[in-house]
């Protein structure tokens, strides 16, 4: 297939699916005309590349040319990027297409994209349910069947709890394995480039792609790209191989069809020749207070630059004072506004040393439990993605239990550990996904493991 | 001046930012030079642009070492940048990076004269590096502020002092020093004129012989060494009233207006900022790369105060404190020719090229006249066509008795306006001074001759009248006569009992 | 620590986000709520905390030339008001260096 069929094909899908505001509402901006034009650049290119005229989405917290770059905030309402990602140019110099930005919680901050100001995604399996967040358009739009791959980016989990929310495959690489330039910061200790896939492969090459040294960020680790793709001829004989099965993933108030989901995909691996070793990782419970004090703390200072002075929305008032304040009140949405509060507090004086100090503290030991367990000899660790199905509409009004939705994932965010998902089952028929985590800048057992759980159930991960 | 002032006494610390001579900005490549269009020089990481992210100049880093180097301070190998929040237009990401906990350098120290005419050694508190906000212009399109972020970004270092200043003379010495200092070891222009050198103030006032610290207010908006001295006296004495009478200082942020010559309370709402720092997640920790530690060492130049002393131990220069006086401050001999490392590499080229060493000599001419062409024409001394090598050769003739120093003066002024050969000229102008004995005597024997009065009056004792007659003979002689061995000859005369 | 309404609107000055007077009650509520949660790090034994190992290499550093990033757009596509290349915004209510 050429580039165009392929980009003429997604953009048949999305009319299909109902992409738009009518519909999923998973894709926020596209264009036709130049996604097409693209394309045909891309066929006329002597070398193809790795990606050759594969269409794909980033999420609307990715700068592109072109397309409007929102965030998912009203702030940005028709703000259009004057420079690309590093992470979109990679893929377009690599072949790839893009043919649209994907719908998100604003700013990142959410857990089922009901945070958007252009209204909520859905999930394609159950489109009264969310397809989860912040990247829920980028996994609806995969699970949709519009793009095999699309990129969206992780704070306390929000492409591999979507991932699993929509059963598609979604994977958080180590902390500074992907540039984050030209991604819109949220928390920029937390922030990971992640990507989406149909299957595990999809993601694999999108990795490949994207990852490696940029000079534009300095947290961007100077290290070569792993080959997480040659990991897929490694699965059948898993001897010698250790999975960690953490207690604490586990707990007494799980839903035991995800726990048995989970065991099952352990049980496959077992039966290839992998040792399942249980683990303890025993900060867990703290993640969640400690990331919602460090993201929204550095939150609340990446937010600053949204004034109304450069770009973005304006909003007049009587001087400058009340030309910040109507502005930002007026364009961000109630839950921006909630942990930039919080974030702002935190952060004061008098309070810097009892939360954010104390809290970057105890994430030193959430960090600390990862090291120590595969300094033991475990490989990778494998755990329920999500403590629940993706959720109907509405149904996490408390803030805080939304944030309860990050429960085993966040940890991963923490320490800056390579996680993924990948779909493991259902239950009520809902997707369910399992996680593995593996160790600083070891993708490739983590995906040694994707590949093997993938390959081992087989259509059962769908049903 | 009244007397609550005399039961008190100022302490005083300076802040000061300097930007440094980078190409290119502290986080970015746009260039960090100046008087482009506003916001040409922007690009979206100084524009603070979604998505964008900081990235370090290794030059940034090596002026500010040797900065912290030259003000002998404890470099910090591992440093830290921190996020400075406040919301400003010129501040783009609503943030400053800069420097809070962990800074580049600590504990240094910068010999001043103090007020005593002894010297002082103000301690540095820390030197650490951050970058400069872009510029609000007020009054350039009415009810609207115009914002130029060319500025945003580039590279600064702030020095902070310890509260060791104990009145506007220190603190303007310290500027003076400080200035010197940072011209010396060429990070950057240093002008406060310019605004490449910008100096906040902490003053406060306590009875003397008291060991706390009096409530400070912070001084800003002084763009010269005069204004932060007179801004420094006009607070210190309002300090000084309010607790004579009882009060007490509030801590509060002055601003300096120098149309008015008043210092008044900056219209902020709030009393101190509340900036929440935090270790800037963007950037890792600052480590500094053994080369730069080893070449900040190996190529430190001699810094002025230690080339001052030395100008004076091998030269015998006056090196003493300024005189203070109506007229301002009086700069020593030694302060003048190490004002700039040109001048004093010049001054220091005549001394070598001299065949009679005479580094007085050299001094005086340089003071005297070729400082005077050079102010007079807004030049360096370098840019004179009177070499190190040409002025060599002038006090070279001077010192052999060839040229009076009224005809050097005349020659220097032919040598300065074309160049030239300082022999070749004296010859040509007929200002070669006479030396030869027998030319000499014949003047005097022609002389005593044409003025037989005064001769015979001289001669038999009158030995006030040596002075004219030595005129006559310089007369006589259009001249060029060696007054010195005219004066032997002269007095020879006497002693020999005439004829 | 309980955070008050006073501390709400503190901080939302800092933050220069207008809270109207009747959203004030909710937010205090929650941000108490979710600080409540917090409080189980402050009994968090953390001496054996260490930085973690990756935040531990140095900052690159770049060489003192261009050229910069390019736009691919003018300024003005995107800023909200400009005039003769400056940004304009409303006059300052002070003329001073910070606003707090």
């Amino acid at each position: 297939m050429t580039a165009v069929e392929r980009v003429a094909e997604s953009f048949r899908r999305m009319d299909d699916v109902k992409a738009g505001k009518d519909g999923l509402n998973c894709v926020l901006w596209s264009d036709r005309d130049a996604s097409l034009e693209a394309a045909r650049e891309r066929d006329a290119r002597v070398a193809a590349g790795p990606l050759a005229g594969v269409p794909y989405m980033v999420k609307d917290n990715f700068a592109t040319l072109g397309l409007p770059t929102t965030c998912g905030s009203h702030i940005l309402r028709g703000y259009v990027s004057p420079y690309a990602a590093t992470c979109v140019s990679r893929l377009d110099a690599a072949g790839g297409v893009l043919v649209g930005k994907t719908n998100c919680d604003e700013f990142a901050m959410g857990s089922s994209n009901e945070y958007s100001a252009y209204g909520p995604a859905k999930n394609p399996i159950d489109p009264s349910r969310v397809p989860g967040g912040s990247s829920g358009g980028s996994a609806a739009a995969v699970a949709s069947g519009i793009v095999r791959i699309a990129l969206g980016s992780e704070t306390g989990g929000s492409v591999r709890q979507p991932a699993a929310f929509c059963g598609v495959v979604g994977v958080k690489p180590t902390y500074g394995r992907v540039s984050r330039f030209g991604l819109v910061a949220f928390a920029s200790s937390l922030d990971h480039v992640a990507m989406f896939g149909r299957e595990v492969d999809d993601a694999a090459l999108a990795l490949e792609i994207v990852a490696g040294r940029d000079p534009l960020d300095s947290t961007s680790v100077d290290v070569p790209v792993p080959a997480v793709r040659a990991e897929r001829g490694r699965t059948k004989d898993l001897t010698g191989l250790v999975i960690g099965r953490p207690r604490e993933y586990f707990p007494e108030h799980l839903d035991p069809r995800i726990a048995a989901l989970c065991d099952r995909a352990l049980e496959r691996l077992a039966s290839r020749g992998a040792e399942v070793r249980a683990v303890s990782l025993p900060h867990t419970a703290l993640a969640i207070p400690v990331y919602y004090i460090v993201a929204p703390a550095e939150a609340s200072s990446n937010l600053a630059r949204f004034d109304g002075v450069r770009y973005g929305l304006r909003l007049e008032g009587e001087g400058l004072r009340a030309m910040y304040e109507a502005t930002r009140s007026g364009g961000f949405g109630p839950e921006v506004t909630r942990r930039i509060l919080l974030g702002t507090y935190v952060l004061s004086a008098g309070y810097y040393d009892a939360y954010y100090k104390r809290a970057q503290e105890v994430r030193s030991l959430i960090a600390a439990d990862f090291r120590a367990a595969f300094a033991a000899g475990v490989h990778a660790l494998f755990t329920p993605t999500t403590p629940t199905p993706a959720f109907k509409f509405g149904a996490k009004a408390d803030p805080y239990e939304m944030y309860m939705n990050d429960i085993f994932t966040a940890t991963a965010n923490l320490a800056g550990v390579p996680a993924m998902s990948v779909p493991v089952g259902r239950v009520d028929g809902l997707p369910v996904g399992g996680q593995i985590i593996a160790n600083h800048l070891d993708e490739p057992a983590m995906f040694r493991v994707a590949y093997a759980v993938e390959d081992a159930l087989g259509a059962e991960a769908h049903a | 001046m009244s007397a609550a002032t005399h039961e008190f006494e100022m302490v005083v610390g300076l802040e000061v930012h300097v930007q440094l001579k980078t190409r290119t900005k502290a986080f970015c490549s746009c260039s960090a030079g100046y008087g482009a269009p506003p916001n040409e020089n922007t690009c979206p990481v100084c524009l603070a642009l979604p998505g964008t992210l900081p990235v370090l100049n290794e030059q940034a880093v090596r002026l500010a070492l040797r900065a912290a180097s030259a003000l002998g301070c404890t470099l910090n190998e591992r440093s830290v940048f921190a996020r400075k929040n406040y919301f400003y237009p010129d501040l783009p990401k609503g943030f400053q990076i800069s420097q809070y906990d962990k800074p580049l350098a600590e504990r240094g120290k910068l010999e001043i004269w103090g007020a005593n005419g002894g010297t002082q050694a103000i301690g540095i508190t820390r030197v650490h590096l951050e970058e400069d906000s872009g510029k609000s212009v007020h009054d350039r399109y009415p009810g609207v502020t115009a914002i130029d972020l060319n500025r945003a970004g580039v590279p600064l270092i702030e020095i902070v002092s310890e509260p060791d200043l104990r009145s506007p003379f220190e603190a303007g010495e310290y500027l003076r020093e400080l200035k010197l200092l940072l011209e010396y070891v060429d990070v950057s222009d240093a002008n406060m004129e310019e605004g490449s050198l910008r100096v906040d103030a902490n003053v406060s006032a306590r009875r003397r012989g008291e060991r706390t610290l009096g409530t400070k207010t912070e001084v800003k908006n002084m763009n010269s060494i005069s204004g932060v001295q007179q801004a420094l006296d006009i607070e210190y004495r309002r300090q000084c009233a309010v607790l004579a009478a009882g009060g007490r200082v509030e801590q509060q942020t002055m601003l300096w207006d120098a149309a008015k010559q008043e210092v008044r309370p900056a219209r902020s709402k709030e009393g101190s900022h509340d900036y929440r720092y935090f270790p800037e997640p963007d950037l890792l920790p600052l480590v500094i790369p053994k080369e730069f530690l080893d070449a900040t060492r190996s190529q430190m130049r001699e810094l002025p105060r230690a080339k001052r002393a030395r100008f004076k131990g091998d030269y015998g220069i006056d090196d003493s404190a300024p005189g203070v006086s109506d007229s301002g401050r009086g700069a020593s001999d030694a302060e003048l020719l190490t004002a700039t490392r040109e001048r004093a590499h010049y001054f220091e080229a005549v001394v070598q090229a001299q065949k009679h060493g005479d580094p007085k000599a050299a001094a005086n001419w340089m003071i005297t006249e070729l400082l005077a062409w050079a102010n007079a024409n807004g030049a360096r001394v370098s840019d004179s066509k009177v070499t190190p090598a040409l002025l060599a050769q002038l006090t070279d003739l001077v010192h052999e008795g060839a040229l009076s120093h009224t005809a050097a003066k005349k020659v220097f002024a032919v040598l300065s306006a074309s160049g030239g050969d300082p022999r070749a000229i004296a010859e040509r102008e007929g200002l070669i001074q006479e030396r030869d004995a027998g030319a000499l005597a014949r003047w005097v024997d022609e002389v005593l001759a044409e003025n037989p009065a005064e001769a015979a009056r001289y001669l038999g004792g009158e030995a006030k009248l040596q002075g004219v007659l030595v005129g006559l003979v310089m007369k006589k002689s259009k001249g060029r006569a060696d007054p010195k061995q005219v004066n032997q000859l002269l007095s020879g005369r006497v002693s020999r009992g005439g004829g | 620590m309980a955070v008050t309404r006073d501390d709400v609107k503190h901080i939302a000055a800092l933050a220069r986000l207008a809270i109207p007077e009747e959203r004030v009650p909710e937010l205090v509520a929650q941000l108490n709520g979710i600080l409540a949660h917090m409080d189980v790090l402050r009994d968090v034994d953390v001496s054996a905390a260490a930085p973690p190992a990756f935040g531990s290499a140095p900052t690159p550093l770049r060489r003192d030339e261009g050229p910069p990033i390019q736009l691919a757009a003018p300024r003005e596509s995107f800023a909200p008001s400009m005039r003769d290349g400056f940004f304009l915004v409303p006059r300052l209510a002070t003329h001073e260096s910070e606003d707090e």
